[in-house]
């Protein structure tokens, strides 16, 4: 499956991987939806090193587009929620 | 659902609104590769922008640092006049302006890390638009309207994930230059103002003025002082080593007889 770190770019990730991603995941939509910064970073951190961990970056003229997307590492927690809704963060 | 999800989910609307737009599949191509080739000269201005603003704080810095190392030689110079509150006001001028170094080293920092990115972003795109522009003369060449369809899409999906993140990025980096561009504005206006470089190099430059002062008048006291304290130091051993040679001492500064006495001097009237 690929995911992108925005910002960073795409990496190649084993399906067998992202359940644990999706625990990580939901830890940090819980974060973002209680308006919880302390947890929020830490839980966007644990999220973005595991995908690095567990994933390897994909060929640079590969065009699959990302099955999963995450937010840049610096982030902030009002970025985050803007782009859940689409509030004109993403240009185009 | 989850975040991730949530995000892929809004960018792929996107690019599902833009497909929709497009009559016939293969202009899609054409009028997609035009926009990403607009981006990427975007993302090329983007990073002139960052670089040229991180000189200009490169700048800044140089000029704060030698502030701060002329106010600390005009410290150390003031305590070797004996002028401690002189050398207090240069060390408290000092620890300002490595305040503003410090938060300056930081912006700096930061811009550095945009730039970077930013950079990156740029060649992470071009890949994808070289790959893309191939990929399109392939699907023009080889299939029907309809037949292309489902390639066009998932190539355009997938360039258009990597503009929008880029996109973004280009946004992120313009929002940190123009913070830099306002900071760095003020900075400037405060050492034209005179409030930060005239206390070191200004006309008003009191503690320089000061110490200019005591070297042309105050220069030759101090110089005294010295000369007192060194034959103060080697009266003594001249004692021990041979009682003759005071009278040297005496004539060659024959204004330090009262601060450092010679014993030997005071008994033998010739």
């Amino acid at each position: 499956m690929i995911v992108r770190i925005l910002g960073e770019g795409q990496l190649e990730v084993p399906e067998s991987e992202v359940a644990g991603l999706n625990q990580l995941d939901a830890t940090l939509e819980s974060a973002v939806e209680r308006g919880d910064e302390a947890s929020f970073r830490p839980a966007l951190a644990a999220l973005l090193a595991k995908v690095r961990e567990v994933g390897s970056p994909t060929e640079a003229g590969d065009l699959r587009p990302s099955e999963l997307i995450i937010p840049q590492p610096d982030a902030t927690m009002d970025e985050v929620r803007k782009m859940l809704t689409d509030d004109g963060l993403i240009p185009g | 659902m989850g975040v991730m999800k949530r995000v892929t989910m809004v960018f792929r609307a996107k690019a599902n609104k833009a497909l929709d737009r497009m009559e016939d599949p293969r202009e899609t191509l054409d009028y997609s590769y035009q926009t990403q080739l607009e981006l990427l000269q975007k993302v090329r201005r983007g990073v002139a922008d960052v670089a040229t603003s991180r000189k200009r704080v490169e700048l800044q810095l140089n000029q704060l640092q030698q502030s701060s190392d002329k106010l600390d030689r005009q410290a150390r110079d003031s305590l070797a006049a004996g002028r401690e509150d002189l050398a207090r006001e240069a060390l408290t001028r000092k620890a300002g302006v490595q305040s503003q170094l410090g938060d300056l080293q930081e912006q700096y920092a930061s811009l550095q890390s945009e730039e970077e990115k930013l950079t990156q972003a740029s060649q992470r795109l071009q890949a994808k638009v070289d790959a893309f522009r191939t990929r399109k003369e392939t699907i023009k060449a080889t299939y029907t309207a309809a037949e292309a369809q489902t390639r066009i899409n998932e190539a355009f999906t997938g360039i258009s994930e990597e503009m929008g993140d880029v996109g973004m990025a280009i946004q992120r980096a313009e929002d940190k230059t123009a913070q830099m561009k306002a900071r760095a504005g003020a900075i400037d206006e405060l050492m034209a103002s005179g409030a930060l470089d005239d206390m070191v190099s200004g006309p008003h430059d009191d503690i320089q003025a000061e110490l200019d002062r005591m070297g042309a008048t105050g220069g030759v006291d101090h110089e005294l002082e010295r000369m007192k304290a060194e034959l103060a130091q080697s009266a003594p051993r001249q004692i021990e080593g041979s009682q003759a040679g005071t009278s040297d001492g005496a004539s060659a500064q024959p204004a330090s007889a009262a601060s450092a006495p010679d014993p030997a001097q005071a008994g033998d009237p010739e």
